[in-house]
């Protein structure tokens, strides 16, 4: 094999490499991002969270709770999801 | 009819469903990101969003029965839950390899574009009369627009544009629907009509 095909090669290879690492993380920023957007939409707006005033509340509205949702979905996506997304990322290799 | 007390708020229904559309997004971004090839690379994975997209049609049914405010909201329910679980059901044959056909993904074109209409039918007042109205004429026009990405991917499973159009498509659905509230104001507008404003 010539050096120039295998700098090229090598030259595909670590391009290979970097967008997969981008990939792994992007998933594994995707969760934190999605719970920081609920904690920062708590910040913005704690009259939504009514676990933060539960005085007279009724039952519905105490399990309303909107951005607490977005931000357990966010953590179970990091916790259930992107594990083995990167696994199966780096396996891929 | 909704009987006060014990049933949830409207708004709460669409919060929860808002849920169920924000982890179809995330799931369809992470789709996206890694691939076709390593998102099947654990069966359990490919049944993930059909699986999601079908229960959340199932789960239309009840607010189709318990929402029933009118009949033209019924019908708009009704036609949600049956849109939702037909475009489930076919995304589920196509991840259990029953189906084939690439053109199966025309089905959740077609679920899109009848939620849109559905939206933009059932809402009789005009865009600024209180926040659930324009929210209705938004999510109405961003489900019709956005049937263009499951069409796309119809014809070119493999488009990067097509798949992120569709994935970015329902994150802005649950940030829509999150913003529901039953009386609110939109943008300073607030119809007299509409209720009791609250935050």
């Amino acid at each position: 094999m010539s050096a120039d095909i295998a700098h090229e090669l090598q030259a595909k290879g670590e391009e290979r490499v970097e967008a997969r690492g981008t990939r792994v993380r992007l998933v594994l920023g995707m969760g934190p991002a999605t719970a920081l957007a609920g904690v920062a939409w708590a910040l913005l707006q704690p009259w939504r969270l009514t676990l933060l005033h539960p005085h007279g509340q009724g039952f519905w509205w105490l399990l309303a709770e909107p951005p607490l949702y977005v931000a357990l979905v966010g953590v179970l996506f990091r916790w259930v999801i992107a594990p083995g997304l990167v696994a199966d990322l780096e396996a891929e290799e | 009819m909704i009987v006060a007390g014990i049933e949830p708020q409207a708004e709460m229904v669409h919060w929860w469903f808002a849920t169920g559309v924000l982890i179809l997004g995330l799931l369809f971004v992470a789709e996206t990101i890694v691939g076709k090839e390593v998102w099947a690379r654990r069966p359990w994975r490919r049944y993930l969003w059909p699986g999601t997209l079908f229960l959340l049609g199932v789960l239309m049914w009840p607010v189709m029965a318990l929402y029933t405010n009118s009949m033209i909201h019924m019908v708009a329910h009704g036609s949600w839950a049956q849109v939702l679980m037909l475009s489930g059901a076919a995304e589920l044959g196509v991840a259990r390899g029953k189906l084939h056909s690439q053109y199966w993904r025309l089905t959740t074109a077609a679920a899109m574009l009848v939620s849109g209409t559905a939206f933009l039918v059932h809402e009789q007042n005009g865009w600024y009369f209180a926040r659930a109205a324009f929210l209705h004429h938004a999510l109405g026009w961003t489900l019709i627009g956005a049937s263009v990405f499951p069409i796309a991917q119809a014809i070119r499973p493999r488009s990067l544009v097509a798949a992120t159009g569709f994935a970015c498509t329902f994150l802005v659905i649950a940030v829509l629907l999150y913003s529901d509230r039953d009386t609110a104001a939109i943008f300073g507008h607030f119809s007299q009509f509409a209720g009791l404003p609250h935050r």
